[in-house]
């Protein structure tokens, strides 16, 4: 099912216009523009290399782009004044890796961010972290470490750990990357509901048959470029032969 | 051959050599909780983007592990007395082990700092944690369990080097071991006792470290693998 989106200026949460990146002489985005509307879920894919952990690194600030222009919730990217912790109380991302602090319970995990950087006190954020460990499935794994936790598991809570602040976007940058199909599947399924929640998302993605599930718009990169953009339908019926090579190899 | 050992002039001075180990200890605890503090401000320093700051921090370590622990203390205790300052022996000893360990342990620490991965902080990051906060909450306590053992090595090491501090009459274990054998005539004795006592403080502060890592490393004990 498709949600219905809005397409006005006004619910536009990520948006990147003519956006160009190099790493030394290599240039990784030739001059991107795409734009997320609220609620919707919008999936990269290309081959590696193509781009597209770039491109979404760049909403965040994890990588700072040489031109072009981003904006992300209302926030500048691009502006070399941006307030880059207020960006990120706004956007959530999750990595391949997981990257759950070892030291800590999943709860203190979850609770560090809240109570540091947002000031709640502790009991709430206790309170909050039950409520975004049920809504991954993982209430009962409060006070395990990570490491007590499988890959499936661990990527869940930190999905859960992004949720606890609240987002307005949730990045996701291949998460199932290093799981098996079977905890792939229950990580998909977190992410599933989010959407179905009305989460705005940007993800990263080998997961065609997924993507083809959630996607309300997929664009495809390719040598640094947006090759080709629509809904999910195009990777059915691709329009254009790098595409259709790429989703062919795919499937 | 003939060995003679007597022990018995030896052991009833044992209240001076318990005043000694004492103070041994004392300057062991002092510089290591100095050293430490030392040590995390050093490594943060190194790891610092200000150039200037990180080069003042790598003069530190280098400086320090490039000079005999014995003519540090002389320096400490010549310079400040030629600037016209009256310190203890004592004083002047705990500041020289501080000096020397925090070098040591800047490094060790900063080992730990990079050996945590780039995503740990990249997810602290994202979190929108502060730089302070990200060292505080994400990368001290993880750095710190890596780098541990090495730690504990060397606080031991620096509480058996300021038996060096008997040089600038601090009163510690070997200062009074020096004494008692040109008292008693007993030197073999002596020594040997001296040497026991010592591997006993060893024995202690490993003891100790052990603990401490009990209770600063939770997971370790939850896990059943204490360090």
């Amino acid at each position: 099912m498709h949600k219905i989106t809005r397409t006005d200026a006004a619910s536009s949460v990520v948006g990147l216009s003519d956006v160009h990146k190099s790493f030394g002489a290599l240039k990784v985005l030739n001059g991107v523009s795409f734009e997320v509307n609220r609620g919707e879920v919008l999936v990269l894919i290309g081959r590696s290399g193509s781009g597209k952990s770039t491109a979404l690194r760049c909403i965040d600030r994890f990588e700072t782009i040489d031109s072009g222009e981003i904006v992300v919730c209302g926030h500048r990217v691009s502006d070399p004044k941006l307030d880059l912790r207020a960006l990120r109380q706004d956007v959530g991302i999750v990595f391949q890796s997981y990257n759950l602090f070892p030291h800590l319970t999943i709860e203190e995990n979850i609770t560090l961010a809240p109570c540091s950087v947002k000031g709640i006190s502790k009991a709430q954020a206790k309170e909050q972290a039950r409520r975004v460990l049920a809504q991954v499935g993982l209430e009962d794994k409060l006070h395990q470490y990570p490491e007590q936790l499988s890959g499936g598991q661990q990527q869940r809570a930190a999905i859960a750990r992004s949720l606890a602040m609240q987002p307005k976007v949730m990045l996701f940058d291949e998460v199932t990357s290093a799981l098996d199909p079977e905890l792939t599947g229950e990580v998909l399924k977190v992410i599933e509901a989010l959407a179905a929640d009305g989460m705005t998302m940007v993800m990263v993605t080998h997961e065609m048959g997924f993507a083809k599930g959630i996607a309300n718009r997929v664009v495809f990169m390719h040598h640094g470029k947006v090759h080709e953009t629509g809904p999910a339908a195009i990777l059915t019926s691709p329009a254009t032969p790098e595409l259709a090579q790429f989703v062919g190899a795919g499937l | 051959m003939n060995l003679n050992l007597d022990f018995a002039a030896i052991l009833e001075r044992w209240p001076a050599f318990l005043d000694g180990a004492v103070l041994t200890l004392q300057l062991a605890f002092i510089a290591t909780v100095l050293g430490t503090v030392i040590g995390v401000l050093g490594a943060i320093g190194r790891r610092s983007s200000h150039p200037v700051v990180a080069r003042i921090c790598g003069i530190y370590v280098e400086a320090i592990r490039n000079t005999p622990l014995l003519v540090q203390i002389f320096l400490v205790y010549f310079g400040l007395a030629s600037l016209g300052l009256k310190f203890s022996a004592f004083t002047v000893a705990a500041a020289a082990l501080t000096i020397n360990v925090g070098a040591y342990t800047t490094e060790i620490i900063r080992a730990g700092f990079d050996a945590i991965p780039r995503g740990q902080i990249e997810a602290a990051e994202g979190l929108a944690l502060s730089r302070a906060q990200i060292y505080w909450h994400v990368v001290m306590l993880p750095a710190i369990e890596k780098v541990y053992p090495s730690l504990t090595s060397q606080f031991v090491l620096l509480m058996l080097a300021s038996s060096v501090t008997s040089q600038i009459s601090a009163e510690e274990l070997t200062a009074v071991a020096n004494y008692i054998q040109s008292d008693t005539y007993r030197a073999f004795e002596t020594y040997i006792l001296v040497a026991i006592v010592y591997i006993i403080l060893s024995l202690v502060m490993r003891a100790g470290f052990w603990l401490l890592g009990l209770v600063i490393f939770p997971r370790r004990r939850r896990l059943g693998t204490p360090l």
